[in-house]
Parts: structure tokens; sequence; C-alpha cells
């Protein structure tokens, strides 16, 4: 089967065989008049600077842009909450025929007067661009007026998509690391890059890297702070978790300080224990107990884990699911994650994977699960009911989609507020996905119309019959 | 534009201190979201953005979280290089691809900051398409320039309705229809008041209705264009309509679909406000009445009857409260009406539009009724509203699910959502706002808010309050 809706895009939907060469078109412009799933650069910058959490974040450019981005995702923190704030500076008219140079620089004067930030970004959007702003300049003149860094981030979001805006904000980010103090940090060290704390994950995992003796210096971005990443150059090691997001500040990080790298993702049993391991490994010249009491960790984990995991998956077994999610990393573990519940991904895809990542998806799929590169609702609705799926995974987009069409669904996208990463995160996951696949709702929809049974009529007299007449005499003789 | 009014921060009391240049927590959308919705009222109509890829995706998302339904906004998704040398190819190539894979009967196309920063010519450039592909079936080709710098979403919505008047309408021979430009108001409301049409015998072609689109049945398929919405042909017969019925009290004639019905074909244009509260309900079904020559069916003289009963009923619970009212500013209207009829003084009455009709129109509809003249803010964000909310500590918040945050969990007051959007309860396509019914309904929440909170206050554990 190959549904290709848009020939144009007949390249980017490939079927898994067992012995063909992979191959699949990606990274392509989105197609005029589809409906494409993705975002713009600036939205890839927003998601990974947003959650430092005592940055004063200003959107230039006109209302929408800052409007649609305010408090979306549930990037939690644990003290200052100014990254729940939508700050604009709201262009006008006039500012887009004289230039919002001065605009922008009264309203970062203002806001950092009155919100008091450790640092601030300045993001620009498409029209930014075109009317041309020196922002960089404006930025400099205000980080020497206030004394706290400004930073400009070049997100204009004609200018690709939502990757580049990944790149746009690690380059953004790289302005404040190395400026801090480092001294007192532990040699076993890590930074966490690349989560978000959607739901309070990051607290989670920094709590078993704690449980494991090592010091976490900065959480990037998740419940962030400026301070945090000033200094996590100090930091032994930097843990860059799947999406890619932030893998780019890494490598920078490696090139300039020589902080070594290592990927990891948490979602999952074998994700979430291998990047323990592969943490502990790294550090067990430098602490030979690390091994042995992560291996107690994970252990400790699991056994809460999988008796409860063995309990749902008795339901759950042989059902068929579809993911299509924003990074091609987190598709992996989560092909991982359905297996143990004795279920299918028959239809998998990302909005900005790579061909190395389709390869890897290919890998590690069954065979004839399609992949797909930055699809639409259209295909995402084709795949859904010729695959008769019973459960989608997905962002807040699709969801109607799924609904619409009587499937269940799974919000793994950055709106969750459920925690899904960590050991904890999984059962959350497992759970979520039982209490979708076993509503009897869908048996109400037209999709599954023949499974439908009437109830049974109403019979007063068998109704009756079920009640023992006159008890009180009985108990009397 | 007119020059926007300054933003005033103020403190203690009234006293204005140096204008905001910033928006925080903007009380606003953008212009082109608006468009959409109302292009999603049309039948077989695809919301076509012109502009980069971006604010197409945020605008589908910030829509389907209020209605949960699917709504696809297709956008020619420009690039660098198009933003550089122009966007018609794309917008060109993205029509063709909306036309062949949707079927759509009906694209409307909006600009973006993006596009009208480029300076592309839509007009042109679909009058060119419409030269290159005339051998093709094509759909009927809307366009309204829409940039957000230029206005709210509520603004777009409006010359989004303009455009597809001005586009589409013909001067047709006369007929029985009654133009019903509804105003952006819920899928219930819509539903509603085309039954209150249908009961007077009045044949009422309403602009936009996407009642159905955006609150439509499970499907067995995927249907790439939800069924439903004003056909393209009630519109094209909308000049040699008896009569057009406009809601909204801060709408301009000379910037509404209603008043090009008018100026262009002369069709008498009823202005009148949201039907919210009793007299404004009353003033719409009146001019019902004497559009079909009849009284008001029983079943709303029953409802109106009902509605005051329940005004008296519940006027304890409410008299002497206050509240704080924001969203789009005809809602805001309605709702003050409404309101000032039973007793609760709208303190604050806010929003981040600038139509510079708010004062008078909210003046009109509570003058008589208040002791205390609201607080009206246009132009405003969240920031500012709750400053002030700060200072005059209202009871109650009424207004959509911005507020939330920022004004009743801060404020430790109960909410009432409505309007648009609804991003946290269930059922915003369904809230009811207009008419005896509607009005109804609103009134019931509030009472039972203002119940729930005493009665979560109180440590007794009142059964009967
Ligand atoms: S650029 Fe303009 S149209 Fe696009 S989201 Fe921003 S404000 Fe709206
Ligand atoms: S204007 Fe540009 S930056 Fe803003 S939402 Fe649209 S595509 Fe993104």
């Amino acid at each position: 089967m190959k549904p290709a809706i848009f020939e144009q895009r007949s390249k980017q939907i490939v079927q898994k065989r067992e012995g063909d060469e992979f191959s699949i078109a990606c990274n392509r412009d989105s197609l005029a008049g589809a409906v494409s799933q993705r975002a713009c650069v600036f939205c890839g910058s927003r998601v990974v600077l947003y959650p430092i959490a005592d940055a004063l974040h200003l959107v230039h450019g006109p209302i929408g842009c800052a409007a649609y981005t305010w408090d979306i995702r549930g990037a939690l923190s644990s003290g200052p909450e100014l990254h729940r704030l939508s700050f604009s500076t709201d262009l006008r008219e006039k500012d887009v025929i004289f230039g919002g140079e001065k605009k922008l620089e009264a309203a970062l004067l203002e806001l950092i007067a009155q919100h008091k930030p450790n640092a601030a970004f300045v993001y620009s959007t498409c029209i930014v661009g075109i009317i041309g702003d020196d922002v960089g300049a404006i930025c400099k003149k205000v980080s020497a007026a206030t004394g706290i860094p400004v930073i400009p981030v070049q997100s204009e979001g004609f200018k690709g998509n939502k990757r580049a805006g990944y790149e746009a904000a690690c380059r953004a980010m790289m302005q404040l690391v190395g400026t801090g103090d480092t001294s007192g940090i532990s040699p076993l060290s890590i930074n966490i890059l690349g989560d978000f704390n959607l739901a309070g994950e990051i607290w989670i995992i920094k709590e078993y890297y704690e449980r494991m003796g090592i010091e976490v210096v900065a959480t990037i971005t998740g419940d962030g702070r400026v301070g945090d990443l000033a200094r996590c150059h100090g930091a032994a090691l930097n843990v860059v978790q799947c999406s890619g997001a932030t893998m780019d500040l890494a490598k920078m990080m490696q090139e300039k300080f020589g902080v070594p790298v290592i990927r990891a993702s948490y979602f999952g049993i074998e994700d979430m224990s291998k990047a323990l391991y592969d943490v502990a490994r790294h550090f067990q010249d430098k602490d030979p107990g690390i091994m042995a009491r992560t291996a107690a960790l994970v252990k400790e984990e699991l056994s809460v884990l999988l008796p409860r995991l063995a309990e749902l998956r008795k339901d759950l077994e042989g059902k068929k699911a579809a993911v299509y999610v924003g990074g091609a990393f987190k598709a992996f573990s989560l092909v991982k994650c359905f297996r143990h519940l004795g279920m299918k991904v028959v239809v998998v895809g990302s909005q900005t994977g790579t061909e190395e990542d389709y390869k890897e998806l290919a890998a590690i799929t069954d065979e004839g699960t399609i992949i797909v590169d930055d699809s639409n609702p259209l295909e995402l609705a084709r795949f859904v009911k010729d695959l008769d799926v019973d459960i989608f995974v997905g962002g807040v987009k699709e969801r109607p989609i799924a609904y619409k069409l009587g499937v269940g669904f799974c919000d793994h996208n950055h709106e969750r507020k459920e925690a899904l990463e960590g050991f904890v995160g999984m059962i959350n996951f497992a759970e979520e996905v039982h209490r979708t696949v076993m509503s009897p709702v869908w048996r109400f929809t037209p999709r599954r119309r023949g499974s439908l049974q009437p109830v049974t009529a109403l019979d007063a007299a068998a109704c009756a019959s079920t009640v023992s007449p006159e008890p009180a005499k009985e108990a009397a003789s | 534009m007119s020059a926007p009014t300054p933003l005033k921060r103020r403190k203690g009391g009234m006293t204005p201190i140096e204008p905001f240049v910033s928006t925080t927590n903007a009380c606003k959308m953008c212009k082109p979201l608006g468009a959409c919705l109302a292009f999603l009222g049309i039948e077989g109509c695809v919301p076509f953005l012109h502009g980069s890829q971006g604010c197409a995706t945020y605008m589908r998302r910030y829509v389907i979280s209020h209605f949960r339904e699917p709504v696809d906004i297709a956008s020619s998704s420009l690039g660098e290089k198009q933003a550089i040398h122009g966007g018609g190819p794309n917008l060109k190539l993205g029509l063709l691809n909306v036309m062949k894979k949707y079927g759509a009967t009906c694209i409307g196309v909006a600009t973006t900051c993006l596009t009208e920063t480029i300076g592309d010519d839509v007009s042109m450039l679909l009058h060119e398409f419409r030269k290159e592909f005339g051998d093709l079936p094509l759909p009927a080709l809307v366009h309204v320039s829409t940039p957000s710098y230029g206005g709210t979403q509520a603004e777009g919505y409006q010359a989004a309705l303009r455009a597809v008047v001005d586009q589409l309408a013909g001067s047709e021979a006369a007929t029985s229809q009654v133009n019903v430009l509804p105003n952006f108001v819920s899928c219930e409301d819509l539903r509603h008041l085309a039954d209150v049409f249908d009961h007077f015998g009045l044949d009422a072609a309403l602009l936009p209705d996407y009642s159905e689109r955006l609150d439509g049945g499970a499907q067995e398929d995927y249907v790439k264009i939800m069924p439903g919405g004003t056909p393209v042909a009630r519109i094209r017969t909308m000049g040699g309509a008896r009569a057009t019925i406009e809601l909204g009290r801060t709408l301009d004639p000379a910037k509404s679909a209603g008043g090009l019905l008018a100026e262009r074909f002369g069709v008498p244009l009823h202005s009148l406000g949201l039907p919210i509260g009793l007299r404004e309900t009353d003033a719409f079904f009146d001019t019902l009445c004497t559009l079909a020559g009849r009284p008001t069916p029983r079943r709303y003289e029953l409802a109106r009857g009902r509605l005051v009963d329940a005004y008296v009923d519940g006027h304890k619970y409410l008299s002497g409260k206050t509240a704080v009212v924001y969203g789009e500013e005809d809602l805001v209207v309605g709702l003050c009406a409404f309101l000032a009829e039973i007793g609760i003084t709208p303190v604050i009455a806010a929003s981040g539009g600038e139509s510079g009709r708010l004062s008078c129109a909210v003046k009109a509809v509570t003058d008589g009724l208040l002791r205390q003249e609201p607080e009206v803010r246009e132009g405003v964000d969240f920031y500012e509203i709750a400053a002030r909310a700060r200072e005059l500590k209202p009871d109650l918040v009424i207004g959509n699910s911005k507020g939330y945050r920022v004004l009743a969990k801060e404020l430790g007051i109960p909410m009432l959502r409505v309007g648009f959007p609804i991003h946290d309860r269930f059922g915003a396509q369904r809230v009811q706002h207009l008419c005896y019914a509607g009005t109804q309904a609103l009134y019931d929440s509030i009472v039972n808010t203002v119940i729930d909170k005493k009665q979560t206050d109180s440590d007794v554990g009142y059964g009967y309050i």
C-alpha cells in the first residue's frame, strides 16, 4: 500500500520490506497547499528556549506569533515563572513602515525594568527579517544599559523549518555558556539537555541521576535558569535527550569546552535504563560503585513497573498503533514501548526526521510498517483507516482526526500534562494507552458500526423474579 | 490606520503613568485567524493563508483546541527565496493543490504579515491564476487583506465576510431571503439562530455558518471538507435579499458585509447588538416580528417569561456583585448589557480590539441600570486588565480561557468561560450565549458559579443554599 495523496510526496512515504535498500526523501520544504503539520523556525526556537524560567522572552513581531505561543506547553518551573508570560512588541503598521528598532528598544528597557530577568531573549519573526531591523545592535545596546545578557534569536519563520529554529536557539544559549563560575562542581556531574520538563519530567530524571550519586549542573532547558546555563560548561558530561533540539548546543560545547556528549532517551524501559547505565559507565572509572547503584535503582523501579505493565498488556495484546511525532527519536522509543504492551506499530512518521533517522526506524520496525516524513491530515487519516489502527500517538493537531474517525489517541507532544518519561512515565503511558484503547466509546462510532450490540430489551418479569418475594415471611417461618 | 490609543499603565487609582510600548499577555489574536474562521463557515471552502507555514500551523492548533474538530488551513508555505522574490508561484501552486486534493469549491485566501510586507498583490495573482487555469473547473476564489499589524481577529473576521460578499454577491433578482450576519458566535448559537428564523418562517441566509463544520458528527471516512456551511449560491443571491440583520454594536458599516450589501445593492440593513440579555434579545425579536409580520412564536414568549422569572429567583445571589469582562468587543458589549440587567456591575470591560466604539456601545447598553459606570479599556492586554482588577477586586471573571491563570487564578476569583478561545473546558462549541435561551444558560451558570464559591468557601456544608 502506498497511499501517496500528493504525487510530489510519494518519495516521502515508504513501506518497510525485508531486504530492500531503504531510502526516503525528507527534509524538504513543505509543499504549498498541503496542510503541513509543521511549524516554523520561530516555533523551534521558542520551544527550546521558553522553559528558561528566569529569562524574559520577547517576541519581536506582530501579535499573533506571540499570542499563539503563550504558555501553550506545560514546561514547569520550580521557581520563577517569567517564561509563562507572553511578551510581544506587537508591531503595527507604522512600525512595519518605519522599522521596529525604537519600539524594540523601548520594550526591552521597560520589560527588563519591570520584571528584572536574568537575561532576555529576543525572537525575530518573519516580518522582522523583511523590514530589516538590526536586532543584534539593539540587543547589544540594551545589554550595555541594563547589565544583563540580551540575546537575539534569529528565528524568522520562513528561513527554514523547526530544526533551523533549534539551531538558532542553541546559538543563542551558547552566548551564555561559559560566562559563569564553575568552581565547586563535582567531577561526577552532568547537564541534562533536550528535556523541557513537561509535566515535571525533568525532576523525575534528575532524581534518578542524583540517586546514582551524580550532580546535575544544568537542566537544559526544562526548569532552566540563566545562571545554570552560564556555568554548565563545568559539567563533566552532556547527556542529550533524543529529540535533537539541543544537540547543536552539545556539539558547540564539545568543540569549545571539550565536554563529551552522550545521547539518551527517557521513554520506555530499554531506553530509560540504557540512559542511566550509559552515564554510569561513563563515570565508573571515577566511581567504581556507580554501576551497582544504578543496577539497584533500575531493579527497584522495574519491580514496580513490570507487574503493572503485565496487567495492562493482557487487554492490549495485538492492538495496532500509528505514531506521528515531531522528532524521529521519539518515534524509536515509542516503537519499543508498544512492543512491551504487545502492540504493533503499523505506521510511524515524523515532521523533521533525517534520512539516517528513517533508516534506523526501518531497522527497528516490523515488516510492512509504513514510514512517512512530513505528513498531512489527509494522509494520516488514510493510514488510520486503511490499517485499522486502535490508537494514534501524535500532537494536538492530530487528535481531532483520530477522534473523528473513531480511533483512540495519546498525546505525546509538548502539550501533554502527564509525565511520560522515566519508569513512572512508562506506567503513565501504558495506562493512558489502556484508557483510550479500552474505552467502550469506539463501538458507537461509524467505523465500528458492525460491532454495536443493541441493549437487551427490557423484561420486567425477568427483573422482578430476582427479588425474592416477601422475605419477611420466610424469615418468620 | 488610525493612531493606536496609547496604552496607559495605571498605578494607584486612575493616575496614568508612562505609556507602555510592549504587549504582555495579549487579549487578542491576529487578523488572519478571524478570516480563517469566517471562511470555515462557507460550504466547501478551504481557508488558505498566503505566507509562511508557521502562521497556518499555529492558527490551526489554536482553533482545533477550541472546537476539538479537524481544521485544515492551507498555506502557501513561503520560504526564504519566495519571501525575497515574491510568493506568487507558491500561491498558485498551493491553490492548485487545494483544488485537486481537497476538491474545494471555494478557497478563501487571507494574507499574513509576511506577504503584506513583501507587497504581494493577491488580487492580481488570483486574476492571473484564473486566466492561466481557466480551462479547469475553478472554485470560487475570495481574497482578503489581513495584515495582523492592522487589527485583531475580530477585524479579520469582518473583513473576510465583507470580502466574501464583495466578491461573490451579485445583484440577483429579489428573493425572500434575509441575510443574517451573526458575528463570531458559538456553533450552538448558530444552530439556535437558524431555529429562531425558522420558527418565524423567515428564510435566513446565515453567513458564516460553521456550526456543522466545526461541531459535526463522527465520521466513517475522513471527509476532506466537512459538510455544512453557507452555500456559495446563497451568498451570490445576498444582493437581492429583502433585508440584512447584522449583529454587533461596534461594527462599522463602512467596513462590514452588511454595510456593503446596503451600499451596493440597497439591501436594508438592521444593525443590532448581539442578542445577549433581555433587552438586546427583545430588540432582536422585535426586528424579526417586523420582518416576518407576525408576533414572536409562543415558545420564545415562554422562554422570555422563564428568563424574567429566573432573573427574579436568582437576583439575591447576584445583586451588588462585580465582574471583569473581556474578549471581542461585540461580545463584551453584549455581556455588559446582560450583566447590568441582573445587578452585576461590570467594573472593567476590556478588549484587545481598538475599534474606538467600545466605550460608546457599553454606555448605550448599560445606561440607566448601573450605579457605577464600567471602566472601558480598549486595546489592552491581560497584564493591564490584571493590574486594574487587583485594585478593583471583582467577584467574577467573565471571558475566554486566556484570562484564567493571569486573572481568575491569580486573584482567586471564580470564572465563567465564554467566547473564544476556550482551551481549558469541554464543550466550547456548545456554549450558548444568544437570545433568551443563551441568556438563560449564561444566567444559570453565573448563579451557580456564585453559589459554588459560597458553598466551597463555607465549612458548614450547606445542602440548601
Ligand atoms: S505573522 Fe502575522 S499572521 Fe502570522 S501569526 Fe504572526 S501575527 Fe499572525
Ligand atoms: S510569522 Fe513567521 S515566525 Fe511568526 S508564526 Fe508565522 S511563520 Fe512563524
